[in-house]
């Protein structure tokens, strides 16, 4: 089964490495792996899917929070989500097909955001099954090139929670106020 | 025992001094209290070597100075067993801290608090492969509970205090602390007295107390409940509440090997060390008890064999610190999070007063039926190791300034040791048990001498364990005749593996007979006074001797060659499932007479 999860740590040099050697130490297969900024300055934030069982999982978050820099792990699997993947995909195109792959593109809500007289590129933002439905089609017209993110996630709901947190996080700053305190109860130790 | 200051930050902020980062590890070593560290230097720690300088002559910091770096690493951890301080070692960049690897893994397998310092090329010179680099940060991070790269002074100082809090507070552990040589020779503001922020660290989780009444009620309503205790205890230092506890529910226990001690082997509750050389009977009780209740202990696969058939029928309850050692091998019923010292006195006023006698006699019989006891009394013809073991313990268990501390290596005289000496304090056992590291006994023992001048310190040692670290007999003698006495049981063979060979590969003995120089007049080469045995009767007044002489000593037990530790649970095997203590052929003329314990 696949499981979702986020991590957020600390901006350490050397963070990513430390996860993903753990990782790999530990024997755990990761799906997919997204490392970006966070609300929050100085915490970065990871999207993983894993893919086992409740016991591995379960190891998988523990092992993660017992890493110094990491400074709280949520296991979002059984939540409802937004989970969205991005990939460019470079198509090899002429004068007759041309319009039937913007068509297709615009279907899927896709962009054309590069065209060349062989080929363009076709931008697509979405769920994994939509990406890849996307990809299946335009095969059929010859890919040449394609890059594609893993998903990065969010839970739906507790908007608010979350909003109320980092905004006393952004206020702190914004005051001149050391945010740390707030940071450390916002990224809760847990 | 480990301190548990926790943060200590203190109340009137200190002035800031302007330092060199390498004057900076020095100031901050005195206030974690450090006295003495191992190590080994080079170009790109020299800096702060030469910061050392006016330390050592005001006689703060003693620097001990190596023949390997792995052995500073071990000895830093032999000082710290031997006392539950932070210990330190300190080495050079490149082939300095790659060597410290084996010892960093080493302590971090086994919880045991150590900080580590290398030099690092300048950070001008990171990632090109300049003299002497290498990724020291990449390469120990997998052995380590955290590490560092120090590429700015003025991050030193909180680094330093952190490392230390790291490798000491929580589960305990190794910390690596690379310094760029340009930060040693930078000058920055030093002060220590920060607040420790560490978010992401969670030393001590929240004790349940809704977890603990479970605990105690499941003990409470058990028949034939078991104890396996293993090293937590003594890193909480709570042996005393545990027989305590166990007294007064009157509950047998099983310690893992690093596990020894915790309580007095010689109590009626004890049962010895469980596992793959554990006895029959408390291999038994494991797997015949209705509640097991785990504390400080990780289930290795050493202790419980095969994982699908271990204590199937027992509730587990498992007491630990370490939230992620929970369910990682075994998927207790309770799990009770967090300090020891904290969880066991508050489970001890919810333990009712019981008796077990009917399981208690249950475990009695079993121990009739195993021979353990019948090698320990008998009259001997042929130098055998149990008996060699056994000597040992008779020779120096009622040791002048406390109980002896026995340091082992790794290999059948480490489970000889276990099996045939009655320990009977906590942390008296200094081994290596969960990386296994042959040549840790030599160099560990001397961490645990320097730390306890006016203890009695044995290493017990096989010929090939020895032979991997005997370098370090130097240190003895540069450190001034440090009193350590060396046991080594010379069988002719790396006789674990040759073991093994024995069993389960027909003795198809490769790579096992090791050819030794003769240790006596090696060690007379390092002035170390030794002697040479070959025969039982020379055991005793070979070991007075020992003790007699002031300063180290070694003997060189030449002992039977293929004899092999039983029982024994084949890898892979239920912990029930064991090899025998066959009779063997040399008790023939056993006397028939009851060992006294
Ligand atoms: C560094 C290291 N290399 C290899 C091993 C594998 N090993 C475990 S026990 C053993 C034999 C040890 O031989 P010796 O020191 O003579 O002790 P004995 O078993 O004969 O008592 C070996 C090679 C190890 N534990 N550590
Ligand atoms: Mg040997």
């Amino acid at each position: 089964m696949k499981y979702t999860l986020i991590a957020w740590m600390r901006d350490k040099p050397g963070v990513l490495s430390r996860v993903a050697g753990m990782m790999r130490r530990r024997n755990f297969n990761i799906d997919s792996l997204q490392v970006g900024h966070s609300e929050t300055p100085g915490i970065s934030r990871m999207t993983f899917v894993v893919d086992g069982n409740d016991r591995m999982v379960d190891q998988v978050i523990k092992q993660l929070r017992k890493l110094v820099d990491v400074t709280r792990v949520e296991n979002i699997s059984e939540q409802p989500i937004v989970a969205r993947e991005m990939a460019l995909i470079r198509v090899s195109t002429n004068a007759e097909n041309r319009s039937e792959i913007v068509q297709l593109v615009n279907i899927y809500r896709g962009e054309i955001v590069d065209v060349a007289l062989d080929s363009m590129i076709v931008q697509i933002v979405g769920s994994e099954e939509r990406v890849a439905s996307l990809i299946d089609l335009l095969d059929n017209f010859g890919i040449v090139e394609m890059v594609r993110t893993g998903p990065v996630a969010m839970a739906r709901g507790q908007m608010e929670h979350k909003y109320r947190r980092s905004t006393a996080v952004w206020r702190a700053q914004a005051n001149g106020r050391d945010a740390t305190a707030v940071e450390r109860f916002r990224t809760g130790g847990v | 025992m480990p301190k548990r200051n926790g943060n200590t930050a203190s109340a009137s902020p200190e002035t800031p001094v302007r330092m060199k980062g390498a004057q900076m590890v020095w100031e901050a070593l005195l206030r974690e209290g450090v006295r003495v560290i191992f190590g080994h230097p080079g170009g790109a720690i020299l800096p702060t070597y030469d910061a050392l300088a006016p330390y050592e002559a005001a006689g703060k910091i003693h620097h001990v100075l190596v023949r390997h770096e792995q052995c500073a690493a071990h000895m830093a951890d032999g000082w710290a067993r031997a006392t539950g301080e932070v210990g330190v070692c300190i080495a050079t960049s490149g082939p300095g801290a790659t060597n410290l690897v084996t010892g960093l893994a080493t302590a971090q397998m086994d919880s045991v608090p150590v900080v580590a310092i290398t030099g690092q090329v300048p950070t001008n010179l990171l990632g090109t492969d300049a003299f002497q680099e290498s990724d020291v940060v990449g390469v120990t991070a997998p052995v380590c509970k955290h590490n560092y790269l120090v590429t700015d002074v003025n991050e030193l100082p909180l680094i330093l205090k952190e490392a230390f809090y790291i490798a000491r507070e929580g589960r305990p552990g190794a910390v690596l602390i690379d310094i760029c040589k340009d930060v040693q020779n930078a000058e920055g503001w030093f002060r220590y007295d920060f607040e420790i922020d560490l978010p992401g660290f969670e030393p001590w989780p929240q004790v349940d107390m809704e977890a603990v009444r479970k605990a105690a009620e499941l003990i409470n309503k058990a028949e034939r409940p078991l104890v396996l205790s293993g090293h937590g205890v003594q890193l909480a230092g709570v042996g005393r509440e545990l027989l305590q506890m166990v007294e007064k529910a009157e509950i047998p226990v099983v310690t893992t090997l690093l596990g020894t001690g915790n309580i007095p082997e010689s109590h009626p509750l004890s049962l010895g060390m469980g596992g793959m050389h554990g006895e029959a009977y408390a291999n038994r009780a494991v797997q015949a008890c209705d509640v097991l209740i785990a504390m400080g202990m990780r289930f290795d696969d050493r202790i419980t064999g095969r994982l699908d058939s271990f204590a199937k029928q027992a509730k587990i309850i498992h007491f630990e610190v370490d939230k992620a050692e929970v369910g990682k091998n075994v998927v207790p019923d309770v799990a009770v999070i967090g300090d020891l010292a904290e969880t066991l006195p508050a489970l001890l006023p919810l333990i009712e007063e019981r008796r077990h006698q009917v399981w208690l006699q249950e475990i009695r019989e079993w121990k009739k039926d195993t021979e353990q006891a019948d090698i320990l009394n008998y009259e001997v013809d042929e130098l055998i190791p149990p008996f060699v073991i056994r000597q040992l313990w008779h020779a120096t268990h009622n040791a002048k300034n406390g109980p002896p501390i026995i340091v082992t290596d790794v290999g059948q005289h480490q489970m000889w040791e276990s099996q045939y000496f009655t320990h009977e304090y906590l942390g008296q056992l200094i081994t290596s048990g969960g990386l296994g590291t042959m040549g840790f006994a030599l160099p560990a023992a001397i961490g645990a001498q320097m730390a306890h001048p006016n203890r009695l310190v044995w290493a017990v040692v096989g010929d090939g364990g020895f032979q991997m670290t005997l370098q370090e007999l130097a240190v003895i003698k540069q450190e001034g005749d440090l009193p350590v006495k060396i046991a080594i049981i010379n069988n002719g063979f790396l006789g674990m593996v040759r073991q093994w060979q024995q069993l389960f590969y027909e003795k198809r003995y490769v790579g096992t007979p090791v050819w030794s120089p003769d240790f006596v007049k090696l060690a007379e080469a390092y002035q170390i006074p030794a002697l040479a045995v070959t025969k039982p009767e020379q055991v005793a007044p070979a070991l007075e001797r020992a003790l007699n002489t002031p300063g180290p000593f070694l003997i060189d037990f030449r002992v039977k060659e293929e004899v092999n530790v039983y029982p024994m649970v084949a890898p892979g095997a239920a912990v029930d499932q064991l090899i025998r203590r066959p009779k063997p052929a040399v008790m023939q003329g056993y006397s028939g007479v009851q060992p006294s314990w």
